[in-house]
């Protein structure tokens, strides 16, 4: 698959391990978080950890927006599911995220409520414009990336004067959330979480540009690597990390040129400036209110607010007590150090956030990487051409 | 830390649970569903096989028995139709046992409304895979319900077939070091399906593999009788069939990913649809675990029938008290390949 395939090579990925492994200092740790849910798949899904040497350690960051949202804010979209006029449409990833009381949106489906998986915002739209008889309602989630996409729903909605249209806006922002974690006391204060360096958003940061970061870089002197999501880029990242640490350079370098400029989408970045505006603070899960981090909708498009248009419950509801997400999203703890992990909370039965998103550092964990604590037999793949490859001829080399 | 070994770690909610659509996705919602539910009640000892078939001896030999419900949507797609599939995926289910399929039945839940011209298009193509087949449809029965109460057309359709003497071939007969093969590439039915989904289609030329698969089993049996697993990877695709297998056989296996063979129309649609192709579904291709001494002869035969062209071999079996289905991935490292959690896929099958 051309243009995938490159950013895929088995043997440049092992020329990369060979040349982390040949620059990081044994003498030394590296604890590189990686903001993305993106990549926290990536290295899960294609086994990197498994390339890199003992002494780099990566730090799954808060940047899934599935597991971000809070309880509330999940309650509250199934109260709107519930309303017999709404239909409400949501991202696939959204339909099994726990809220209160064990209730989700694919539950509320099976009750008989009308939940639609869509997989743009134009789809919602289209189906506005089907169903004059129905509310749809669009659940928007998301950072940066997705901004754009409701911002061109609610613009069209506008001046196709649809009446039985609105969003639930649930949109975020990345640069505030680093931030949030930077200032944190665990990193700041205490040291308990060490930080030192980050792989930059692939997705975000081709909206964003690179621009945004420098201030993280300068002010908190951590250095940034925008980096792609294929595997090659979060090696090449990795890399790239390790020679800024080595050499005390703390810079915003970008890996992912090939998408992401300094200066970002400006369209994408106007859109979202017509529709939208900060909201004094919101709450993510794992980070608690986090001032000027999340967006609302405009006045001149209050009208289909779906905040505006019913009175949404507004409630902060706890995560479940022994859950560990919200350390786990600041980098604090790991997943195994979680009580609930694999034993009430699994991907069929999330009890947690990160338990729900492909991306989130949990579920990642669980369905890519848990064979490594089980401590079971080694059970390995004979290397093609090494001495064992007679046992299992016919491999493709 | 242990990580428990339970297959689910909470039982099913009986008193307020409600089936949502991941106990219909092929993954381990589902695979609770039956175990807690089903097999529960069920209980004996031929559906305690936890086949896709049942195999049971009857006077002259041992007979297997199989039904399977086809809900697939839309009903018609690129490369087949819901009749000719509920064709093939019942013709397969016996065939997986290693026995000769014999005769079909077909149950039909139709919708008040439903186009007869659409209806004949389906039955004419049901009658034209049994008679490709060669396994004739023998009874059958007609419900119709009101509008709204189906979706078009259901088919459930039901096969017997025999198993020919010295085979047994079971889901829980692998072994460590077996061999573990596969007859083609992976998720083009899923994929081709997809397609042609409201608000998904895409452009592709991809067609369904939809076929039946007795033919090919039978070639495969004639070179090494002692084959021990055979199972077509439908829904929840090649990782939740080895997780399956895997469990009924108490073993671990290892795969590699570079070995899989995958077409680049399927890998491309996965990339852009954010799917894995191991997880989707096919209607016309199988599994094959044998033992080693006779991978070589059962890939051969495989590769010499039309339908194993592309057969290849990805992995074997080995011991691991957890059971897991591992994969070297083609960086070069490690991962775990899980069930499928109940993920939101259309109805393919």
């Amino acid at each position: 698959m051309k243009y995938v395939d490159e950013f895929r090579d088995g043997g440049v990925a092992k020329g990369l391990a060979r040349a982390v492994a040949a620059e990081a200092d044994p003498a030394r740790a590296y604890h590189l978080m990686e903001f993305c849910g993106g990549h926290t798949h990536a290295i899960s899904r294609y086994g990197l950890e498994d390339l890199l040497p003992a002494n780099i350690r990566m730090v799954h960051g808060p940047g899934c927006p599935v597991c971000v949202l809070p309880v509330g804010r999940i309650d509250a979209a199934i109260w709107l599911a519930r309303r017999p006029e709404v239909t409400l449409c949501t991202y696939g990833d959204l339909m099994r995220v726990p809220g209160s009381k064990s209730m989700s949106l694919i539950k509320a489906k099976a009750e008989g409520c009308d939940v639609r998986m869509v997989h743009s915002t134009l789809d919602a739209l289209k189906l506005a414009q089907a169903r004059p008889d129905r509310q749809v309602v669009f659940f928007a989630i998301g950072f940066e990336t997705t901004t754009p996409p409701t911002a061109v729903a609610l613009k069209q909605a506008r001046a196709l004067g649809l009446a039985n249209f609105s969003v639930f806006c649930n949109h975020v922002l990345t640069p505030s959330a680093i931030a949030h974690i930077l200032d944190s006391p665990e990193v700041r204060l205490l040291g308990t979480v060490k930080l030192d360096g980050f792989i930059g958003p692939a997705h975000v940061s081709t909206v964003i540009g690179s621009a945004p970061y420098e201030y993280f870089a300068e002010e908190y002197a951590k250095p940034v690597v925008i980096a792609g999501f294929e595997p090659l880029d979060v090696m090449q990242a990795i890399l790239m990390l390790v020679r800024q640490v080595n050499q005390g350079r703390h810079q915003v370098e970008n890996e992912f040129s090939r998408a992401v400029t300094r200066d970002g989408n400006a369209k994408a970045k106007a859109l979202v400036a017509e529709v939208f505006e900060l909201r004094k603070a919101f709450e993510w899960r794992g980070l608690g209110l986090v001032p000027y981090s999340g967006l609302r909708i405009k006045q001149p498009f209050a009208a289909w607010d779906a905040e505006r248009r019913w009175p949404v419950p507004d409630d902060s509801v706890a995560d479940h007590k022994a859950c560990e997400c919200g350390a786990i999203l600041r980098g604090v703890k790991k997943p195994v150090d979680c009580k609930l992990f694999g034993t009430v909370c699994t991907p069929e039965n999330p009890m947690g956030s990160c338990m729900v998103s492909a991306e989130g550092a949990c579920a990642a964990h669980w369905t890519y990487g848990r064979f490594r604590d089980a401590g079971t037999q080694s059970l390995t793949l004979p290397s093609p051409g090494a001495g064992s490859a007679p046992l299992l001829p016919g491999y493709p080399p | 830390m242990t990580l428990p070994r339970r297959a689910h770690p909470r039982p099913l909610d009986i008193r307020h649970g409600r089936v949502d659509l991941s106990h219909g996705g092929g993954g381990r919602a589902m695979a609770q569903l039956v175990d807690e539910l089903f097999v529960a009640a069920f209980d004996n000892e031929a559906l305690n096989q936890r086949n896709d078939q049942a195999a049971f001896d009857v006077a002259g030999g041992r007979m297997v028995m199989t039904t399977d419900g086809y809900v697939i949507h839309p009903l018609f797609f690129p490369g087949g139709d819901i009749g000719s599939l509920a064709v093939h995926g019942t013709v397969n289910d016996v065939a997986m046992a290693g026995a000769v399929p014999l005769s079909l039945s077909a149950g039909f839940i139709i919708e008040e409304g439903f186009p007869l011209a659409d209806l004949k298009r389906i039955v004419d193509s049901m009658a034209q895979a049994s008679k490709e087949a060669g396994v004739p449809v023998v009874t059958g029965d007609t419900k119709v319900v009101e509008r709204g109460k189906g979706d078009g057309v259901f088919i459930t359709t039901a096969g017997i077939g025999m198993v020919p003497p010295g085979v047994s071939i079971s889901g829980d007969r692998a072994r460590p070091g077996d061999a573990i093969l596969v007859s083609g590439t992976m998720g083009d039915h899923g994929v081709a399906v997809m397609s042609r989904r409201e608000g998904l289609e895409f452009e592709t030329d991809l067609l369904s593999d939809s076929a039946a698969l007795h033919g090919l089993v039978a070639a495969m049996v004639a070179v090494a009788p002692g084959i021990r697993v055979l199972r077509d990877p439908t829904r929840g695709g090649l990782a939740a069939t080895l997780n399956e297998i895997a469990v009924q056989s108490a073993t671990g296996m290892v795969i590699r990913e570079s070995a899989v063979p995958v077409k680049d129309a399927v890998r491309g649609a996965c990339e852009l649809l954010g799917l894995d192709p191991l997880y989707v579904a096919n209607e016309g291709k199988l599994i094959c675990i044998c033992a080693e001494p006779d991978a070589d002869a059962v890939l051969a035969a495989m590769r010499a029938h039309p339908l194993g062209r592309d057969a290849a071999r990805i992995g074997h079996c080995g011991a691991d008290d957890h059971h897991f289905v591992r994969m070297e991935t083609a960086m070069g490292g490690m991962r775990v390949v899980d069930w499928l959690a109940g993920e939101q896929l259309p109805r393919i099958c």
